[in-house]
């Protein structure tokens, strides 16, 4: 019944307007990501909507050749959410910054993810506000120069993927923001996983806060400073792949392979699928290497699941099929 | 049982007005329900009013403890729940010292005496006993030992613990009411067998002190007369008591069913709005998605969401909530989707008095939003006409492609009334401006030419794919434009969008007199009020006394202009 879809190239996704981000900014990696990444994961381009809220980040609806709507500041969520429930058929998106997301939004990134709609969110980390002028956002660290914080910020900040996980998010993702290949394919993941994902991308704002996550992100480091982690797969990374995790205690440890006596059988083996999130947490805590690639994939019944079954469930036990079978029911009376 | 005694001939009246107080655990609301839906199927008028403390649980006894059901029952129109009683059962001496003031001079208060102890008195800070001070001479007091006679009455009946006895007495006034009013009692029997068919003790219980009380007053002396009221003028029809907050809910499903598309409340609790959404969460089989989220803002942006996706899109809301949903509320406008926004007005402002009504959000639903951002507004004034508005506030939306705020308040939200039933038959039809064929140069913002309403694209349809969003926009491509000329433009498009609604809403009429010395203004709730004192004016021989009011609110009916300018003075009343 489903009718073949078309077969689309990247360019299909391409809307008429001119892209607006600073010259470098990552924000055209992610752009460029997603619309390669859409041909790929077989939706029909009509059923494809994003969803933004405020913030450079969310100026991206106006570049894609799907529905979209930038919205207000944090509230895409909700919007999302709204267009997801009224229709479970469509592909929904939402493009939010880390202060549209985390700051304003708050409430309702923690509550999207509690509920876990099918929806894709994907996360624009820089560390700062851009769209306002370099501003420290709630993942801005301490101390950080910024414009509202010129003697250094005194507010510690949210770790994304652990505030998620917190809030009971079933899937997240982190990569950084100069890796297109790898962020396509964790779209496409995202996208297949049936429920609410979250992909948080380490972006570079070339204006406001540039390099802010180079000492994992850039080419030369990248391969030591960060474990991109694949479900079923041991925990390896580095250069020579000679590095690894291990569990001492309650804490992860990087061991060496072939010191100590160990081999990579010691090491451990990623479970994304599990719905014990602890060992995500610690994934997502860990400052050496950082964790990318997708750290929790947890399959779980879907808000929109568990909303149909229960109006097919009262459908089937009720008298009332239209309004009047309502209106004319209990307790009526006859005037004559 | 004295059951040969035989009636003497009650005097008739045209209206009375009843009020039950007593403590909130005194079961008041429902011994007022009961006696109101007795007196509609009875053939009366009727309109009704809880009144109910903010306090959960306040302490027993305490004068901030009274809960209170007022009913105004006529053999002829009755339009507002009344001021003046006619009666006033109190349960407590808390309830008596807190709605005295309502009593007419002359008129009757049935108390239970038990209550009336000294521990009762001093929380309801009496220095001395009313029933025994001389305080109320100026009225007919009816001293009943409620809580014994109840006692007694239930002395026989089986596995009865002494809450549930105690807590019966509420129907052993209701049973007295009913013998003055002349009232049956079996339409409360009835409830009882069907209410607590599980447990025929409790049926038992009630019913013999329902009894009881009747047989009590009948037997009184106390009592020397009773009253009948007789059915009032009503048109021909299936009538139903309904509360405003039904019928809001009501007149948006029949506008789904109507309009053929999904009905979608994004909401979050606020009193005294929470009891639509309380009701439309029932209807899942209507394919109702009803979405407690988890602010005001995620409740309006959700319903954007699903009216961006097609769905006629409702959020409901009080005072508070409307102000946090300003912001949203324009993007709405801006992006020119349809959106009901029901607002159920109480006492503000902040958190003001939210178990109180006033009226008091007109401006903020008028203009509380940044820049010029016009949307309709409109107001219901009975709890029966809540349905009709409702169903308005959806057509004009879907119509005309723009949100609609819908004001009703916190006294026709609770309040009910006999609503002639209406079929879904009986409704206008409902256009809507969804498009499903690509035409040539097609534009997000393409209008009709008379409503100026733009074109409904929903996602999944093919070959219409576009971004929206609440930048200022070309007003032919939709694209983003600061051109100041094109932000000119379009301003002047979205108001002259709503002016435009000023042709298809009925025209302004007045009551009364169409011309003259005086027009007394209302808007809203306070219709009952203000129709009714200009009533009492006409019918005491002010012929030149006129009274308009107004449901239409943005943009006003197109001859207000006319109609105000045949009056010499405006009186308006708010
Ligand atoms: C209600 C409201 N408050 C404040 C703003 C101003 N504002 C716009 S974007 C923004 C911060 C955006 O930062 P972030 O989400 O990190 O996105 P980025 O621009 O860095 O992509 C702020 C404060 C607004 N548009 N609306
Ligand atoms: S300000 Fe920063 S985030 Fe915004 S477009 Fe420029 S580089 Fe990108």
């Amino acid at each position: 019944m489903e009718t073949a879809v078309q077969k689309y190239t990247f360019k299909d996704f391409t809307s008429d307007q001119e892209v607006r981000w600073c010259p470098g900014c990552d924000d055209y990696v992610i752009l460029r990501s997603m619309q390669k990444a859409l041909p790929e994961m077989g939706v029909k381009r009509e059923d494809v909507v994003f969803i933004s809220g405020i913030g450079c980040s969310s100026r991206f609806p106006y570049y894609m050749n799907t529905y979209g709507m930038h919205s207000i500041h944090g509230r895409a969520p909700g919007i999302a959410s709204g267009v997801k429930l009224a229709n479970p058929n469509l592909s929904v998106w939402v493009m939010t910054g880390d202060g549209d997301a985390m700051a304003i939004g708050g409430n309702h990134f923690i509550h999207v993810l509690r509920r876990n709609i099918d929806l894709n969110i994907i996360l624009f980390n820089n560390e700062i506000y851009g769209l306002t002028k370099g501003q420290f956002s709630p993942t801005s660290l301490v101390g950080q120069k910024t414009k509202s914080s010129p003697y250094g910020n005194t507010q510690p900040p949210f770790s994304p993927g652990e505030l998620a996980l917190g809030a009971n998010a079933r899937f997240f993702a982190r990569i950084g923001g100069n890796v297109p290949k790898e962020m396509s394919q964790i779209f496409i993941e995202a996208h297949k996983f049936k429920g609410t994902s979250l992909v948080e991308v380490l972006q570079n704002c070339v204006i406001f806060n540039d390099g802010c996550f180079s000492k994992f992100t850039d080419k030369t480091v990248k391969a030591d400073k960060q474990i991109f982690l694949e479900h079923g797969k041991p925990m390896i990374f580095g250069k020579e792949r000679n590095k690894g995790l291990i569990l001492n205690g309650l804490k992860l440890e990087v061991v060496t392979i072939g010191e100590n006596g160990i081999t990579q059988e010691d090491l451990l083996v990623h479970n994304a699928k599990v719905k014990d999130p602890t060992l995500h947490q610690m994934l997502v805590r860990l400052e050496y290497p950082i964790a990318t690639g997708i750290i929790r994939s947890f399959d779980d019944v879907t808000l929109e699941e568990r909303e149909n079954a229960l109006t097919e469930e009262v459908k089937a036990n009720s008298k009332f099929t239209k309004t009047d079978d309502l209106f004319f029911s209990g307790e009526t009376y006859e005037v004559k | 049982m004295n059951t040969a005694k035989t009636k003497q001939q009650p005097e008739v009246l045209e209206a009375v007005v009843i009020r039950f107080v007593g403590d909130s655990g005194d079961g008041m609301q429902l011994t007022g329900t009961q006696f109101s839906d007795t007196s509609a199927m009875f053939g009366n008028d009727i309109a009704t009013f809880p009144n109910y403390p903010s306090e959960i649980r306040a302490p027993q006894g305490s004068l901030y403890g009274v809960s209170g059901f007022q009913v105004h029952i006529g053999s002829v129109e009755v339009s507002t729940p009344g001021d003046n009683l006619d009666l006033l059962v109190a349960m407590n001496p808390a309830g008596l010292k807190t709605n005295l003031y309502a009593v007419k001079s002359g008129h009757t208060i049935i108390v239970d005496s038990d209550a009336f102890t000294k521990k009762n008195l001093e929380k309801a800070q009496y220095k001395t006993n009313p029933l025994e001070d001389g305080s109320l001479d100026n009225y007919r007091v009816i001293e009943v030992s409620m809580t014994r006679l109840t006692k007694e009455a239930l002395k026989n009946v089986e596995g009865l613990d002494n809450k549930s006895i105690t807590r019966s007495k509420n129907m052993f006034s209701l049973g007295m009411v009913y013998w003055m009013y002349d009232r049956s009692i079996e339409h409360t029997i009835e409830f009882f067998n069907k209410k607590f068919k599980k447990k025929p003790q409790i049926i038992e219980a009630n019913t013999k002190v329902l009894n009881a009380g009747y047989f009590y007053a009948e037997t009184l002396e106390l009592i020397p007369n009773s009253y009948t009221i007789s059915p009032a003028k009503m048109e021909a029809g299936t009538y139903r008591i309904i509360m405003g907050n039904t019928a809001t809910a009501w007149g948006l499903l029949a506008a789904a069913e109507k309009s053929g598309l999904e009905l979608f409340l994004g909401s979050y609790p606020i009193t005294p709005a929470t009891d639509i959404l309380h009701e439309l969460v029932k209807h899942k089989h209507f394919g109702v998605k009803a979405f407690q989220a988890e602010d005001e803002i995620a409740g309006i942006t959700s319903a954007i969401g699903a009216s961006f996706a097609g769905d006629l899109a409702i959020t409901t809301t009080s005072g508070p909530g409307l102000a946090l949903k300003g912001e949203a509320l324009g993007l709405a406008m801006m992006i020119e989707l349809p959106l009901v926004v029901v607002d159920v007005q109480r006492g503000g402002p902040s958190t003001g008095l939210p178990t109180k009504t006033e009226q008091s959000d007109l401006l903020q639903a008028m203009y509380g939003r940044n820049g010029e951002s016009p949307v309709i507004v409109i107001a219901a004034s009975t709890p029966a006409n809540c349905f009709d508005f409702a169903f308005e506030a959806a057509k004009l939306a879907l119509e005309h492609m723009t949100p609609v705020v819908l004001l009703t308040d916190g006294y026709i939200a609770n309040g009910s009334a006999p609503w002639k039933i209406k079929s879904i038959s009986e409704m206008p039809e409902i256009k809507n401006n969804l498009v499903n064929q690509i035409t040539e140069n097609w534009h997000p913002y393409n209008r009709d030419e008379e409503t100026l309403a733009r074109n409904w694209a929903i996602p999944g349809t093919k070959g219409f794919e576009h971004r929206i969003g609440g930048l200022e926009k070309d007003s032919i491509t939709g694209n983003i434009s600061y051109e100041p000329e094109n932000h000119e433009k379009m301003t002047k498009i979205r108001a002259e969008k709503v002016e435009r609604v000023k042709n298809v809403i009925p025209k302004l009429k007045t009551e009364f007199a169409d011309s003259g010395d005086l027009l007394v203004i209302g808007w809203g709730g306070t219709y009952g009020s203000l129709h009714s004192a200009v009533k009492q004016l006409s019918d005491n021989g002010y012929k030149n006394i006129g009274y308009a009011h107004f449901n239409y609110i943005n943009p006003l009916p197109r001859n207000t202009k006319e109609i105000l300018s045949k009056f010499k003075k405006l009186l308006f009343v708010n």
